[in-house]
């Protein structure tokens, strides 16, 4: 019982004053407007160029030792537009580190680096369209500018089967108090759009057993476009 | 049924590099290497709202046609580089002509969603007076959307993010 419904878009807008850094990067005149389906075809990105191994959607281990912070496995399932399942979708996510750190060159390195973390981590969905990550809960930082202070987030960049399901966002935590004091986060204007990027503790799916068990969230990623079905793709 | 919720883009932040960026994701690999055309450098340069370049750490670029795509990071003063192979004529979906173009997509500090925006080459003016796209843009601006080549093949291309010259910007 599919229902052909249009999904809700709350994509944000160019110019978010809140968010200083938009004043003089949005644009001033409106976009060319082009027909929705010639972003939705073509072949999907460039999958094989970015290497994608065994292991990195595991940020906690390989990096030679225990990072700080508290476990944190991030599921979900990816979804075209229809609401039907995403598979071969490629995921790409970094973040700071258990203090608000990155281990990106520009950072400026004001927060303590953690030897044992790197925050950068890579999958594909599979045949449901199910991912995985486990990692740390990232560190809350404070901006460049007076009073600006980040929630905790993992940026997220995603690569579907068409340009219109290239996508880069980022995921906050439920129950983060700072949500609602980030411009970033608020320029999402309605809450339904807002709650799309916040990951839900998922009490029961926590990891079971010992002490490095990890807290569960789950967060579900909805794409742009219906994907093009194999028959569709290949005319 | 309940209402399905597009998941809303973000900044991609100036804090990407280590990971979107890797060795060759500045190079797009001609997925059908026995028919190579032309190899072509797209080199650009981005300039903010100020006049300011928009540079390290603000800007992240990807060019695709097809399936070619290439990632890359603005320098200090704003400038990238990509390697890829000269892009064949197409067809829209609806079998509109389309001419030899790249889609560029830019993201980063202060871009809460990408600008989706096309390099055309200028030395194929029968081509872009036949493109689907282009007719669809004012004609004061197209060409603001034609790079400029140079003896050795490089496709040079400014991005103008807002104000006076402003590089139009595609959605749908």
């Amino acid at each position: 019982m599919t229902t052909q419904v249009e999904p809700l878009d709350f994509n944000p807008p160019y110019l978010y004053p809140d968010y200083r850094s938009t004043t003089v990067a949005a644009p001033s005149r409106p976009s060319v407007m082009l027909p929705r389906d010639w972003f939705e075809f073509g072949e999907g990105p460039a999958f094989g160029r970015i290497p994608v191994r065994p292991g990195d959607n595991d940020l906690v281990n390989g990096n030679g030792g225990r990072p700080q912070g508290q476990r944190v496995v991030l599921s979900g399932r990816v979804l075209d537009a229809d609401g039907r399942p995403a598979p071969d979708v490629l995921i790409e996510i970094w973040q700071a580190n258990a203090s608000g750190r990155y281990v990106d060159s520009v950072d400026l390195q004001f927060q303590p680096a953690d030897p044992y973390f790197v925050g950068a981590g890579r999958t594909l969905t599979d045949s449901l369209g199910r991912f995985s990550f486990r990692t740390i809960r990232p560190g809350a930082y404070a901006g460049l500018r007076g009073g600006e202070f980040r929630p905790s987030h993992i940026h997220v960049s995603v690569f579907g089967w068409s340009l219109s399901t290239r996508l880069i966002t980022q995921c906050y935590f439920e129950g983060d108090p700072l949500i609602s004091r980030d411009a970033i986060a608020q320029s999402v204007g309605d809450p339904r759009g807002l709650d799309r990027l916040i990951a839900k503790l998922d009490f029961d799916a926590n990891e079971p057993g010992d002490l490095d068990c990890a807290l569960a969230y789950h967060w579900d990623i909805v794409l742009r476009g219906p994907r093009a079905t194999p028959t569709e793709a290949a005319r | 049924m309940t209402e399905l919720v597009l998941t809303p883009s973000q900044t991609s932040g100036p804090l990407f590099g280590f990971c979107l960026l890797f060795d060759g994701s500045d190079r797009a690999v001609p997925h059908d290497a026995g028919d190579d055309p032309a190899p072509v450098t797209l080199a650009g340069t981005v300039v903010d709202g100020g006049g300011n370049p928009f540079g390290l750490p603000r800007g992240l670029i990807e060019v695709w046609h097809g399936r070619q795509w290439a990632r890359a990071r603005t320098d200090a003063d704003g400038r990238f580089r990509v390697y890829l192979s000269r892009p064949e004529p197409g067809r829209a979906p609806d079998g509109q002509f389309l001419a030899p173009y790249f889609n560029v997509a830019v993201f980063g500090v202060g871009l809460l969603k990408q600008r989706i925006t096309r390099v055309y080459f200028p030395d194929e003016p029968e081509a872009n007076q036949k493109d689907a796209v282009l007719r669809l843009v004012p004609e004061e601006d197209r060409g603001k959307l034609t790079g400029t080549l140079d003896h050795d093949g490089t496709l040079h291309f400014r991005i103008v993010l807002q104000g006076p010259g402003e590089t139009p910007t595609f959605g749908w």
